[in-house]
């Protein structure tokens, strides 16, 4: 399994976990890494959700175009439309979370 | 886009790969994620974004088709928050897309 740094979990224990499990080399482990949020940033770059089962959805959501205010001046402004990114965890990563006792693997 | 169709890409991108291998890949990172939420820890993904585990505090909310009142439990819940350079990624690529 990665290694646990007191920060939490980073890309660096990914890697580390990737090459103990294929090998070969750090290098190519960290470039698989890199490779494979490569793949869902450019799916999303492209509006496409990106659905990973037993983990969650990252979705790309529309917003419209609307009247705001700058709440520091009050000044009405507009707010471009814009197409923003968000994550519904799935069912199953829910419940783990809830349940932190059930680890899966 | 789905899981498997990471894994092909994948394998398209690192052809020094096997099936098995992209396979393995793919589904390690998404376990180890997973197991490390539930053990409550951030996950910071860096020019991707970070994960977090909230605190929802407990409260009163009603049954949508009845109206009536429910206690709703305190929980967890895991969150994502966007890297800036996705955030920018996201958004951008519709005026240049279209």
């Amino acid at each position: 399994m990665g290694v646990v740094t007191p920060q939490g979990m980073t890309k660096a224990d990914l890697v580390e976990l990737i090459y103990e499990r294929v090998g070969s080399s750090r290098k190519e482990a960290c470039e698989v890494v890199e490779a494979v949020f490569a793949i869902i940033r450019d799916s999303l770059r492209h509006g496409q959700k990106v659905k990973i089962s037993g983990f969650g959805t990252f979705l790309v959501n529309q917003k419209h175009a609307r009247r705001g205010r700058n709440p520091q001046t009050g000044e009405p402004i507009t707010i471009d439309s814009r197409r923003v990114l968000s994550f519904k965890p799935s069912q199953v990563l829910k419940e783990r979370v809830n349940d932190g006792s059930k680890p899966a693997l | 886009m789905t899981k498997r169709e990471i894994i092909q890409e994948l394998l398209a991108r690192r052809q020094k790969f096997t099936h098995r291998e992209s396979e393995t890949i793919v589904n390690a990172m998404f376990d180890a994620m997973a197991n490390s939420l539930t053990r409550g820890e951030r996950i910071e993904i860096r020019g991707f974004g970070s994960f977090a585990v909230k605190q929802r505090r407990a409260r009163q909310g009603r049954n949508p088709k009845t109206g009536q009142l429910v206690r709703v439990d305190a929980k967890q819940i895991p969150f994502f928050r966007a890297g800036k350079e996705l955030r920018i990624e996201v958004n951008g690529a519709e005026e240049a897309g279209r």
